[in-house]
């Protein structure tokens, strides 16, 4: 910046070039206001006839023009939870193994199939889980569940195959590079004195490991954070295998829907102005959940990084 | 001399410091070091093999129909066996296309921007609002982009798809441009600036066509990836069984009518839906995949 001082020449220009550039960068601003704008401005009926009242009845009755909101959120919640409970042991320990344990030629493989996982558009997802892991749920996995666990009530019910269970296990693949990316950048972040001092003292790998992980921790938990805004957000795969219907249910081999399946599935065919308002409000309730969820993330990772790294190239 | 029932007795003197850890602690440990390490390496295992069978079932299932007639052929009325997606991957084309028109230029100048003068309140104030931007669900987008183009226009439109994914390509390309561009060497920028060169022809002039090959790597990636995108585009673009070209009219793209088929009662579509979906994943990931390769070539040389 300083060198700018010294020229005589082209200093409006170099004024002007900066101020395009940086006309662009504010766009950003504008869009993000006008998509809070938009979805604001789509769900006001909905606000002011409903209310509260929303975000706490079962009942959605479009023919009745009652709209209730709960059964989605439960399902969005329900199957995002069940996600992170198998991702999250998975991809920690995956990110151990490439930042800890691995080769760097095994690493670079691993990581070059995080990426391709991370890559596949979410439609792909929803239909090999919807033809694949549909029919195996059904045949072998929640038979089984139910002869063995049927006692609670969570696997308890009718093997349809699509479900909240099939849902969680689609996300949580597609959650599993997220977590597994910004953990292992978390890991290498945290500095390898610690290792050697655990090691020097007589630890063991897995106790050296250990104490990184336990350094790397706030890193790790803005992954988790940040892999779940990416799961309650997520739509098509989620629409494809959930099943679609209107209940809250404990088990987890019932069929359910999500804000995003009943926006997705329903969206086109709102006929009445309300109802449309409706499927709007459920979108503005996912937009404000996903962006506290996203900033919380982002806020962890930048200062467990040390500013290194927030997020962004993990996308 | 070595008190009995000290383990590792081999040695005949031992230092003060020797180990006197109860055998049955040591083994513990070591086994318990074993179980860890072995964990570590079977979660990689774990989630690794989802990529394998999703990648087996797309050949098993759509490697079937993956044929000349499906890529120049119209789909078939309800009914009638056979028929393509033409229409589709060409309108998935045009929509990406008209997408990245947009995006492009906004997203590689806040990118510029960012790296070249991004120091103050402003631009981390840029770079935060890119990055939520990025996390706000695509079907959110959709929503907005309906409110946005389709209700003032009064129709679903390509146009409206093409806008929806703009905003989904702007996050990735604004952040992965800033990092490309302050990867050129500041030598590069130094050196410009001695030789009397105004700021602005330093960045256009020296530093861009250095960045260039990365910057053009980085676009590609960010397009490739809303090329996947469903959700935005099912009431924007909506879909179309017939063949269109007009940006003002609804229009068919591949993942919707991926999302339609394999909804669909009828066997014939669902196995299309599977061609479509090897046809989209190639189109998407062998992009991204060969542009990650590049990209690492230029960032270690």
């Amino acid at each position: 910046m300083s060198q700018a001082k010294v020229r005589r020449r082209g200093v409006s220009a170099d004024e002007v070039y900066k101020g395009l550039l940086a006309a662009a960068a504010a766009l950003v601003f504008v869009i993000v206001a006008l998509i809070v704008y938009e979805v604001a401005r789509g769900a006001e009926l909905s606000i002011r006839t409903i209310g509260w009242k929303f975000l706490t009845q079962t009942e959605w009755d479009p023919v009745a023009d009652k709209y209730g909101a709960l059964p989605y959120m439960y399902g969005t919640l329900v199957s995002s939870l069940l996600a992170l409970i198998m991702a999250v042991p998975l991809g920690v320990g995956s990110a151990v193994f490439l930042a800890e344990i691995a080769s760097r030629r095994v690493g670079s493989i691993v990581s070059f199939v995080m990426e391709l996982l991370a890559a596949i558009p979410s439609i792909v997802y929803g239909i090999w889980g919807f033809f694949v892991l549909a029919p195996w749920l059904r045949t072998f996995i929640e038979p089984w569940l139910i002869a063995h666990f049927g006692f609670l009530p969570l696997f308890r019910g009718f093997p349809f195959g699509i479900g909240m269970l099939n849902a969680g296990i689609i996300l949580a693949i597609m959650i599993v590079p997220t977590i597994v990316s910004i953990s292992r950048e978390v890991l290498l972040a945290t500095p390898g004195t610690l290792r050697e001092a655990s090691l020097a003292l007589g630890a063991t790998q897995a106790e050296a490991i250990g104490v990184a992980l336990d350094a790397a921790r706030p890193g790790i938990l803005g992954a988790i954070i940040l892999a779940l805004g990416r799961a309650l957000g997520e739509t098509m795969a989620v629409t494809m295998v959930i099943g679609n219907t209107n209940r809250i249910s404990l088990s987890l081999l019932d069929p359910g829907a999500t804000m995003s399946s009943i926006i997705a599935n329903e969206f086109t065919e709102a006929t009445g102005d309300l109802y449309l308002s409706a499927l709007i409000q459920i979108a503005l309730v996912l937009f404000a959940v996903t962006i506290v969820v996203n900033a919380l993330a982002r806020a962890l990772v930048y200062f467990a990084t040390g500013g290194r790294r927030d997020a962004a190239g993990a996308a | 001399m070595i008190p009995a029932g000290s383990p590792g007795g081999a040695a005949a003197a031992r230092a003060p410091w020797a180990d006197r850890t109860p055998t049955i602690v040591r083994v513990a440990r070591s086994v318990w070091n074993r179980v860890v390490i072995g964990a570590c390496v079977l979660a990689a295992a774990i989630v690794v093999l989802p990529l394998g069978l999703i990648l087996w079932h797309l050949l098993a299932h759509g490697l079937s129909g993956f044929k000349w007639e499906f890529f120049v052929s119209m789909p078939k009325p309800v009914g009638e066996v056979g028929g393509g997606m033409a229409n589709a991957i060409v309108g998935t084309l045009i929509i990406v296309g008209l997408g990245a028109l947009v995006a492009l230029p906004i997203g590689i100048a806040s990118g510029v921007y960012l790296a070249e003068y991004g120091r103050g309140r402003f631009a981390a104030t840029v770079r935060y609002t890119a990055d939520l931007l990025g996390g706000v669900p695509s079907i959110v987008v959709g929503v907005a982009a309906y409110g946005l183009v389709v209700l003032p226009m009064g129709r679903f439109s390509a146009l409206a798809g093409g806008i929806a994914l703009a905003i989904l390509m702007l996050p990735t390309l604004i952040r992965s441009t800033e990092e490309i561009v302050r990867l050129v060497p500041q030598s590069y920028r130094h050196g410009a600036l001695a030789l009397g060169a105004p700021r602005w022809r330093v960045t256009q002039q020296v530093v861009l066509p250095a960045a260039r090959s990365g910057i053009v790597t980085a676009a590609m990636l960010a397009v490739a990836r809303a090329a996947g995108e469903t959700a935005p585009l099912l009431f924007t673009a909506l879909g179309n069984r017939f063949w269109s070209l007009q940006l003002d009219q609804p229009m068919a793209t591949l993942p919707v009518f991926i999302f339609d088929y394999a909804r669909a009662p009828y066997d014939d579509w669902n196995r299309q839906a599977w061609t479509g979906a090897l046809v989209l994943v190639l189109l998407v990931t062998l992009i991204s995949a060969v542009l990650r390769i590049t990209v690492r070539r230029i960032q270690t040389r």
